[in-house]
């Protein structure tokens, strides 16, 4: 029997076991949805931008362990959805982007709401696809689940034009999809192994770097046995953060730009980096020819390109995450000559000399009792979240102190816009972790100007009845930015005053949701507590000290070192 | 900085050549000529392209090209024993006094005249980069009115 391929479609996404689509309608995938309504088994939620439907689709594929999925329509749907696609681009997030398209007779015609979608995302997708024919969707739809799953992630887009959603065919049998171009490599070369293990018994001083790639590859446990068997500090980038516990005594928290003192300090000092799965990021290495200046450097990526693109690699090992630390694990444990017990205590004059920087250094602020301190408020929300909680961000200020006081120990409890930076991605992002995780807590660590770029979101949370929580760090200021003119640009303030911002309260209520607010440092614990009690979406609007500063800085374009401290 | 023939073989599908085109111009790299054309297989098409850069850039654009899914392969000819070919159109002025020295020079570099018109012969030359950018050097004191030309299409050669 012939099916739609709107039909088809359906079939396709049960098939690649999707149960949760975000998307917006319009006139070229009025088809879809009309299948979409009769379908029980894949539940539709409805945004209310469609630049939410992907950082929501980001996000739930980050909690879920899958691929995440959005569907939107033609022209101004697909324009909408571009700075969510590059956000996931460079977080390496598996998504797989439907776009209705004006129908295939039309094309280049402008014709009404017709833009090319698939020329525009060409940069900041893994691939994309226009599918001319309706013969070619569901492989189409198969290989691009495949593309996007696999290897380094990242979003697939597939535009479709309205007459390949009603043409009709026979339902193809699912077979394995084999690609002639496309093979990642999993495994790491044994001989690179060898020669990265014993070079690691050698070091003296050495680092673990790690980045978002353990996340992606779930290779958290190996990564953790390493740096215990062997007693070596691990640094996380951003994207990195609960890939190894944050409140392991090896943990030396976050590196780079607002990294610890600590972290720099060691990274700066080593002589053995191991990069798992991160990318040298100028966030992180800040001016290059001082970065890690004594080091040996190992790199495992499942990307060739990112290894030596940056800073030149010693050791290049071009593998999955989990394939390659499982490999080292193993080396150390079955080759003869090698005492663990005896390679871990090598170490301990190097872990001293981290605890003294910590001693002289350790990440702070200065506690005061009047007025909030933003840093204050997550130490708070981690306690009484018992460090549990699903955290996104929005970008800013906000973003570094969810980063650097919510001591993440579990990979995607922090979800955040690592490489794009987009503000607007913090509630979108909840949402999506609610969708996928309907039992756990999860908090937007929110900035008042973040906050206003996608507020149009409360409405898809109530929806669906998500009971996100929102803690907005409200310092009436675009802070971020505001600190960079604070410090190097002679204090003055342009466009960053936020001189007329809307009573979140009153938002929240007006949505249907709850709003609350603390201006006191005792009334935080008070407004958490009833957040967390609360079986609704809720908006705290925590009134901070307003020129608070993130602390340690490293200017744009100095050494790790050089860092500003509190 | 050294110049490097690319050889890059793509999936014969649309929009592959965007894809590579832009992929140079988002990350900065340089195109001093490319050529693209069907090969003996009708899904795949070979790409010639010649870029300059250090190593590091070099080994950057050849690792960013095979990250495209459309890509099959990459070839980097300067690590291979090779023929590189380019061919060129130019007119070039030709009345009754340089007649003779435009021929002879055509003559000398084995061109040959496909065209001419009272005042002027079109001629095809063909060799490797650095032959046609000779004859051109010679005839421009003679007045050249147009030139076209193909860009580099290369070949690892045969095993002995
Ligand atoms: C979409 C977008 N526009 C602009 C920026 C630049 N930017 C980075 S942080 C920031 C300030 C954010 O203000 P707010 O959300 O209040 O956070 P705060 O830094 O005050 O915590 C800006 C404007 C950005 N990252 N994203
Ligand atoms: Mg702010």
């Amino acid at each position: 029997m012939k099916i739609t391929g709107a039909q088809a479609l359906m079939k396709c996404l049960k098939e690649q076991n999707v149960n949760c689509i975000f998307g917006f309608p319009g006139g070229a995938v009025i088809d879809i949805y009309d299948e979409l309504l009769k379908d029980q088994d894949i539940t539709h939620v409805l945004v209310r931008h469609e630049q939410a439907a992907i950082h929501a689709a980001d996000a739930y594929a980050r909690v879920n362990g899958d691929v995440g999925v959005a569907l939107v329509t033609s022209g101004p749907g697909a324009t909408n959805t571009v700075t969510g696609i590059a956000s996931a681009y460079l977080d390496s997030i598996p998504l797989v982007v439907f776009t209705g398209q004006v129908p295939t007779g039309l094309i280049g015609n402008d014709a009404f709401q017709e833009v090319d979608i698939v020329g525009i995302t060409r940069p900041c997708t893994k691939h994309n696809y226009l599918v001319k024919d309706v013969k070619d969707l569901v492989p189409t739809i198969r290989e691009a689940f495949h593309i996007a799953r696999t290897g380094r992630p990242g979003p697939v887009l597939i535009d479709l034009p309205k007459d390949v959603a009603v043409g009709k065919i026979n339902f193809p049998e699912m077979k394995p999809v084999k690609m002639r171009t496309y093979r990642p490599t999993y495994e790491p070369h044994p001989g690179q192994i060898e020669k990265a293990c014993k070079a690691i018994i050698k070091a003296k001083k050495p680092v673990l770097y790690v980045g978002g790639g353990v996340i992606a590859s779930k290779s958290s446990e190996e990564l953790t046995e390493l740096a215990h068997n062997l007693n070596i500090p691990v640094t996380m980038t951003l994207m990195g953060l609960g890939g190894f516990p944050g409140t392991d005594p090896l943990s030396m928290g976050m590196l780079g730009m607002h990294g610890t003192y600590f972290a720099n300090m060691a990274v700066a000092d080593c002589d053995m980096l191991i990069a798992v799965g991160a990318r040298f990021d100028d966030r992180v290495t800040g001016k290059l020819s001082d970065f890690a200046p004594h080091a040996k450097i190992i790199h495992i990526d499942i990307d060739p390109s990112s290894i030596s693109k940056n800073v030149q690699v010693d050791i290049p090992i071009v593998a999955d995450c989990k394939y390659a630390l499982a490999a080292m694990n193993n080396w150390f444990k079955t080759t003869s000559s090698i005492d663990m017990a005896k390679e871990s205590a090598t170490h301990e004059p190097w872990l001293n000399q981290i605890k003294d920087w910590k001693a002289k250094h350790p990440l702070g602020y200065v506690e005061e009792t009047d007025i909030i301190k933003p840093q204050f408020v997550v130490q708070k929300l981690h306690e009484l979240t018992n460090g549990d909680a699903i955290i996104s961000t929005e970008v800013g200020q906000n973003q570094m102190w969810a980063a650097q006081f919510y001591h993440f120990n579990k990979p995607n409890n922090f979800l955040t816009s690592g490489g794009l930076g987009v503000m607007g991605y913090g509630l979108p992002a909840a949402i999506g972790a609610q969708m996928a995780a309907p039992d756990r807590t999860v908090i937007d660590v929110a900035g008042d100007g973040s906050i206003q770029m996608n507020i149009q979101e409360l409405a898809t949370a109530q929806q669906y009845h998500c009971p996100v929580k929102v803690a907005i760090l409200n310092n009436n200021y675009l802070g971020m930015v505001r600190q960079w003119q604070e410090l190097f640009y002679n204090k003055q303030y342009s466009a960053t005053v936020l001189d007329v911002e809307p009573d979140f309260v009153k938002l929240a209520e007006a949505y249907g949701a709850v709003g609350l607010r603390a201006t006191k440092p005792d009334e935080v614990e008070p407004v958490i507590k009833e957040a967390l009690a609360t079986d609704n979406t809720v908006i705290m609007d925590f009134v901070i000290k307003r020129e608070e500063g993130v602390y340690p800085m490293v200017p744009a374009g100095k050494a790790t070192t050089e860092m500003l401290l509190v | 900085m050294r110049r490097h023939t690319l050889s890059v073989l793509l999936q014969n599908k649309p929009g592959v050549l965007s894809r590579v085109t832009g992929l140079f111009s988002g990350r900065g790299f340089n195109i001093e000529s490319l050529s693209v054309a069907p090969t003996i297989e009708k899904e795949v098409s070979c790409l010639t392209l010649v870029t300059t850069g250090d190593e590091a850039i070099v080994e950057q654009i050849t690792k960013q090209l095979h990250k495209l899914i459309d890509v099959i392969k990459v070839t980097d000819m300067s690590e291979h024993e090779y023929v590189e070919r380019e061919m060129a159109l130019i007119r070039v002025k030709a009345e009754s006094s340089t007649r003779a020295e435009v021929l002879r020079t055509i003559d000398i570099f084995r061109g040959k005249v496909v065209d001419v018109c009272p005042k002027s012969y079109s001629i095809e030359v063909t060799g490797s980069v650095s032959k046609v950018q000779a004859i051109i050097d010679i005839l421009r004191p003679i007045g050249i009115q147009e030139i076209v030309r193909t860009g580099a299409v290369a070949m690892t050669r045969g095993h002995k």
